[in-house]
């Protein structure tokens, strides 16, 4: 048995969010706009060993099955996650996340001047490139630090 | 040119351009030959919203549409509008699209004419965001550089303030559509925005930068210089800094080729001295008068879009 099954229980139906990088889950809830107001289990487990990377994370989210447009977003700061779909306790879906060509109002423009950044009714939207982000409004790209500019929950 | 709002030089495809160019050669003649031309939009009326200071812009527009048979509204200035009472420009734009036929934006912030065009459906033209695009002088740009020099087997250098100017990154995203060697020139702390650089690379654009005039000058067609802006600076110690930078003067030009063309978006403070005005090198008063042509064209081919 892993360490991480043991500081976390099997989860009977819901989503395993699984090879996130060490430290990130919360971000990854955040995107995913949980906040256990849901009133449903989430169980977290944060830098536990992983032969693969060291060390990861791992997110348990109960009675919900999340959609691959849901998981997508997570490959902005978790590209290698795996998602596995439970139901009974068994696994019954493997997805791994894509990245998706958009992302709409996850995340907040780090150009200042940027009209998302004024007080106008308008959501952020971001394409996604190879390496990075780009403001469809403004153009601004961002490469580096995708998880500091999150603007969600 | 199939789109419905012009908001950034992107969006131009060559076909796009040349179709913009072709329509403005047609009004030039027409105006230069004095001939009165039709009255082709007589019931259009073009609101102007200019949230920043503006004299070419605001006025070639405006001239442009009268020109076309048109009229126009203007919303004044910013201090005088609701905008002053804290109305976003969401809603402002959509009370616009009730009055005007199509809408020119200048807006302070980078994104605006996009997200603005995402809320009416007249069409929207970005009259400069910031520093982020400005278009339509990137189509008069284009119109005096095919005039003077031609836009294939181009060699440009691009002077000045390449991280604020938006006349400069409307006008090389454009210019990758066309066979153009592009040299840009300015001091390290002002070189073109990571996202500008980007979309050159993507286009495979044929691109070098320097910090020294001298090292291109020479093999220059066309030298378009720009202002340091200080309205867009963080803080005046840093304009202070590259303020002046770069001055074009006589002796400047005694290294350029006899055929250089010297263009420049205006208004200019100090980069170009008044003793290139009346040399053969001197394109920018003519590039302005451009400017009618070139938005009568693009409203032309806008309008006639959205009939």
């Amino acid at each position: 048995m892993s360490d991480h099954e043991l500081r976390v229980s099997k989860i009977r139906d819901g989503t395993v969010l699984d090879h996130l990088p060490g430290g990130s889950a919360l971000h990854v809830l955040a995107l995913l706009g949980i906040d256990g107001s849901e009133g449903t289990g989430v169980s977290v487990a944060m830098n536990v060993p992983s032969d693969r990377m060291g060390t990861k994370d791992v997110v348990k989210v109960e009675e919900r099955e999340l959609s691959q447009a849901e998981v997508d977003v997570l490959s902005l700061i978790a590209p290698r996650a795996t998602v596995n779909i439970v139901q009974e306790y068994a696994v019954i879906e493997k997805k791994r996340v894509e990245r998706p060509e958009s992302v709409a109002g996850v995340l907040a423009c780090p150009n200042s001047s940027c009209i998302t950044n004024a007080d106008e009714p308008v959501t952020t939207r971001f394409d996604v490139l190879d390496d990075g982000l780009r403001c469809s409004y403004c153009e601004e790209i961002i490469r580096e630090g995708i998880a500091d500019h999150l603007d969600v929950g | 040119m199939r789109q419905d709002h012009l908001v950034a030089a992107g969006q131009l495809s060559r076909a796009d351009v040349e179709r913009v160019l072709d329509r403005a050669a047609e009004f030039d003649a027409a105006l230069e030959s004095g001939e009165s031309l039709p009255a082709r939009y007589p019931e259009t009326v073009l609101a102007l919203c200019f949230y920043e200071p503006s004299t070419r812009t605001k006025m070639s527009f405006e001239t442009a549409m009268k020109r076309l048979g048109g009229d126009v509204v203007d919303m004044g200035s910013v201090d005088a509008s609701s905008v002053k009472k804290g109305e976003s420009l969401a809603d402002t734009v959509r009370v616009i699209e009730g009055y005007g036929d199509g809408i020119v934006l200048r807006h302070p912030r980078e994104g605006a004419a996009r997200m603005a065009s995402e809320f009416v459906d007249v069409p929207v033209v970005n009259a400069g965001d910031g520093a982020g695009q400005h278009p339509s002088q990137t189509l008069l740009d284009l119109y005096t550089i095919r005039e003077a020099a031609g836009l294939d087997d181009l060699t440009i250098g691009i002077v000045g303030d390449l991280k604020y100017g938006r006349t400069v990154h409307s006008l090389a995203t454009a210019l990758t559509e066309f066979d153009a060697h592009m040299h840009f020139v300015s001091p390290d702390s002002l070189r073109l925005p990571r996202s500008v650089r980007f979309d050159l690379h993507e286009a495979g654009a044929q691109v070098r930068e320097h910090t020294e005039l001298d090292d291109v000058l020479p093999e220059l067609d066309v030298l378009y210089v720009t202002r340091i802006q200080r309205e867009r600076f963080p803080d005046e110690d840093e304009y202070q800094k590259v303020a002046g930078e770069f001055q074009i003067d006589a002796d400047t030009l005694d290294a350029a080729s006899d055929d250089l063309t010297v263009m420049h978006p205006l208004p200019r403070v100090d980069e170009i001295a008044p003793e290139i005005d009346d040399t053969d090198y001197a394109n920018y008063f003519e590039q302005a008068h451009n400017g009618v042509p070139v938005r009568m064209a693009l409203l032309d081919l806008l309008l006639s879009n959205h009939e």
